[in-house]
């Protein structure tokens, strides 16, 4: 069990890349779902979608979104305004497919929600060259 | 307000964006992405399908309920942002049967907490803010001569505010990468949020 780890974006194709990558480079233990796209599968994003990713993506230890821009942001804030206050879901502030790769392998880690939302914001200021 | 006149309203907006929704996704297109009329269409249909389906029995409910509607079904940034600003103005009139002109005032009020909360634009960013924020003042200010005068200084005031969004400059949203090429255009989501003021004080003078 491990911090679960939900990718939103507009595209759901890009989302469920992204998600099989991260979750190649986090290992089996760790729950790295796509939420992208809209319901009836056009670009967009759909609160029905986040939400049901974030419920299998939670085995306990809560769960990181992150997202791509514009209305993937709103949709998923929207979601954790309806969430109970107690709810171990957090919006994480990064660059997707970067942050993706570092909550993924934190969480893999074991490390807390805390620690995974940490990791995956340091990819906002990584260099690269 | 009762439950009839705030359910005729959804539904008079639900008609006005049926009859716009060509020109909104004309707007969006020149600066958008080019959805917003057919995303609020499909919204609005969902939402007084919603309506339709379940009567709520206060005005709160009724708004409450389109929100849910909305957020699930319109996409693109609109359906967090109206369902947002509908279920906000909904709990402001909690259990109210019939609201008067002040606790009207301070649902349209909660509504634009919602929005600025969610969406974190200030007026002038060229959004529905700038629709919605003259029309709160000027609802507030009209107030004391009644609901009708009220919600008639609201329309026209988010009228107003949205065709001052033609020469602003996008600081929100996928029009804000345009820069200065988004001047010169109409926002689409001020252009929506005034047809839902107008569609209040059309149902209003009718009632």
């Amino acid at each position: 069990m491990t911090v679960g780890v939900v990718l939103v974006s507009h595209s759901a194709d890009l989302a469920a890349a992204a998600a099989k990558l991260a979750g190649e480079l986090a290992g089996p233990a760790t729950a790295v779902l796509a939420a992208g796209g809209s319901e009836d599968g056009r670009f967009g994003t759909s609160i029905e979608k986040v939400e049901a990713a974030v419920s299998a993506a939670d085995t306990g230890d809560g769960v990181a979104i992150l997202m791509d821009v514009g209305s993937a942001v709103l949709t998923s804030k929207a979601l954790l305004a309806d969430l109970p206050e107690e709810a171990a879901v957090r919006l994480v502030d990064a660059p997707l497919v970067e942050g993706a790769i570092a909550a993924a392998v934190t969480a893999s880690t074991g490390q807390d929600l805390d620690a995974v939302v940490a990791a995956a914001e340091q990819a906002r200021g990584m260099r690269k060259l | 307000m009762n439950v009839e006149l705030c359910r005729a309203w959804m539904v008079r907006f639900a008609e006005l964006i049926d009859a716009d929704a060509g020109r909104l996704t004309a707007l969006d297109a020149a600066i958008g992405d080019g959805d917003h009329g057919v995303n609020m269409q499909r919204g609005m249909r969902a939402a007084v399908a919603a309506l339709d389906e379940s009567p709520p029995e206060t005005p709160g409910r009724v708004l409450i309920a389109t929100g849910r509607a909305l957020v699930a079904k319109t996409g693109g940034a609109a359906g967090p942002l109206y369902g947002t600003a509908f279920r906000r103005a909904g709990k402001a009139l909690a259990d109210t049967e019939s609201a008067s002109a002040a606790e009207l005032g301070a649902a349209l009020v909660a509504m634009l907490g919602g929005i600025q909360e969610l969406g974190q634009a200030a007026v002038g960013d060229k959004t529905m803010v700038d629709a919605l924020t003259p029309a709160v003042s000027a609802f507030e200010a009209a107030a004391g001569d009644g609901l009708g005068a009220a919600v008639e200084a609201a329309a026209r005031a988010a009228a107003e505010g949205t065709a001052g969004t033609v020469p602003l400059q996008a600081r929100k949203g996928r029009a804000s990468y345009l820069g200065e090429r988004s001047i010169g255009h109409e926002d689409p989501g001020a252009a929506s949020t005034a047809l839902l003021l107008r569609a209040l004080a059309e149902v209003t003078a009718a009632s």
